[in-house]
């Protein structure tokens, strides 16, 4: 063991009690080595999680984790924390039922307060034909080994009995509970799984921006860094945001195009949600952190950006979609507003695969999907790299479903990433 | 964000519709093979910087536009019609 020792409530305790004299930093800040087995682009969750699967679950060594900034500094410290399990398609929602177990059993695993917290999700539907939809959407669900209930309009009055339940157009009918989905603490996620990392021997070495991926003979042999070269065996890159970015460095096209996401917190209030509701007749979701602040949000702003920031027109949908289903939101203020850059790929679903040149794999196009898939995401990710086979949970996600048109469409949109 | 439609004048964002990359335009032949029909329908340049892509102008004059603009700083540097590109779809 490196490092930060185990935490426990006992330590707390021996801690005070000697003045706070044992504790260590959480991971170590090691200088790069000329060379490892696995280099893993990207020290967001998802980069995190493979590192520490592949030491923990996988047991292989000599592993680093690059990161362009600091630990965590990406989507995974920018989304709005929610997991759930609720797809419909049979690509998706085994992986993420895989990935709500991973979170149920993820703080014990990796010895981490991540504050996971179960509170429920519900997603609400207004019309006969939407019920029927969550209908079957439920019975996917309950077919794949998660859970679902569908629940009436009183049900759902007695959950939220401020809610519009008779707005003329769009009459709250019932919604899909999902009671195992809820929030996680999202920046304690990448922290948790560095600290696992760490512990487990993986260097993770921040600001170390790759700037090119070396081949020989269709073999991939390190990268180019801010830092200087470091050679590897294997190479996988998690660095959804920036996947064209830097799969560009090998010539690589991918299904994906960059898109701006926006989210919103409101100042804090007293406990008023005590789940996560989506709203079903508008692009609108909300739940309420443990610091009081409602955390809500909606559509992505609809065009190719990497800029993180976002533009008033989605702002004002957001804001008009909270206002037609919770009307009191209006009375709270808007404390802060930012934007994140989300992988949208052509069919709304994520690709953990290898390419074409030996060594080097792929893990992206999570849309405005990944913080919820974090865990499995890592795990499959680390057996890709570790066994060259995929996951039994992510057999879907090859780089060859849009070629052989096994897209993986929930919303069947078709292949316009900014209508996912 | 606001574009100026060649057309139209500045105009706000709400009245134009995206669509996508410039590649849109160089459709492959209809007996191309299936890779090209593959890298064309799914496969994006999806730079961090400048970038052409086509909006419509919905809400206005109802023709399609090639935006000449950068997607880290949101600066529009171009927008001419469609119509009247060399090659472009009529």
């Amino acid at each position: 063991m490196f490092g930060s020792g185990h935490y426990s409530g006992f330590r707390v305790i021996k801690e005070a009690l000697t003045g706070h004299k044992g504790w260590r930093p959480a991971w170590r800040d090691p200088e790069p080595q000329k060379s490892y087995d696995f280099i893993i682009i990207g020290g967001g969750g998802h980069g995190l999680a493979t590192a520490y699967y592949l030491a923990k679950q996988f047991n292989q060594s000599r592993i680093a984790v690059l990161e362009k900034g600091y630990l965590g500094g990406g989507n995974v410290g920018r989304n709005t924390t929610i997991i759930r399990s609720n797809y419909l398609l049979d690509g998706n929602e085994p992986f993420y039922e895989f990935s709500l177990k991973l979170w149920e059993g993820l703080e014990q695993d990796f010895n981490f307060n991540a504050m996971v917290s179960q509170r429920g999700i519900l997603n609400l539907y207004h019309t006969d034909a939407q019920r029927d939809a969550y209908t079957r959407r439920g019975n996917a669900m309950i077919l794949h080994g998660a859970d679902a209930d569908l629940l009436d309009r009183d049900q759902v009055r007695a959950m939220y009995p401020f809610l519009n339940f008779d707005n003329a157009r769009f009459p709250i009918k019932g919604g899909l509970a999902q009671r195992r989905g809820g929030t996680v603490r999202h920046d304690a996620v990448a922290w948790g799984y560095a600290r696992g990392a760490d512990q487990r021997g993986v260097d993770l070495i921040q600001n170390c921006e790759v700037t090119g991926i070396r081949t020989e003979n269709g073999r991939v042999t390190g990268v180019d860094t801010s830092r200087g070269f470091i050679g590897a065996k294997k190479v996988g890159v998690a660095v959804a945001g920036n996947s064209s970015r830097v799969m560009a460095h090998v010539g690589m096209r991918l299904p994906i195009e960059s898109h701006v996401l926006q989210a919103f917190v409101s100042e804090g209030l007293k406990p008023l949600i005590d789940g996560v509701i989506t709203y079903g007749a508008g692009h609108f979701y909300v739940s309420q952190s443990d610091k009081g602040g409602l955390v809500f949000g909606g559509d992505i702003d609809g065009y190719n950006s990497y800029a993180q920031r976002g533009n008033m027109p989605v702002v004002e949908d957001v804001a008009e979609g909270g206002m037609s289903l919770m009307p009191m939101i209006g009375r709270a203020r808007l404390l802060r507003s930012w934007g994140g850059i989300m992988d949208m790929s052509m069919d709304g679903s994520p690709i953990i695969d290898r390419t074409d040149i030996d060594g080097l794999y792929f893990n992206g196009g999570w849309c405005y999907g990944g913080f919820k898939a974090t865990p499995a995401s890592g795990w499959c990710f680390a057996h890709l790299l570790a066994t060259d086979k995929p996951h039994e949970t992510a057999t879907a996600y090859r780089f060859d479903r849009f070629r052989k048109g096994l897209m993986i469409d929930e919303k069947g949109q078709g292949a316009q990433p900014n209508l996912h | 964000m606001r574009l100026t439609c060649p057309l139209c004048g500045p105009r706000d964002r709400r009245e134009f519709h995206y669509l996508g990359a410039e590649e849109y335009l160089r459709r492959p032949a209809a007996e191309a093979a299936s890779a090209a029909w593959d890298d064309y329908l799914h496969n994006r340049d999806n730079p961090a910087g400048e970038t052409r892509d086509l909006w419509y102008h919905e809400a206005g004059c109802g023709q399609w536009l090639l935006v000449t603009r950068d997607t880290v700083s949101h600066d529009i540097r171009k927008v001419e019609l469609v119509a009247t590109l060399k090659g472009g779809a009529k």
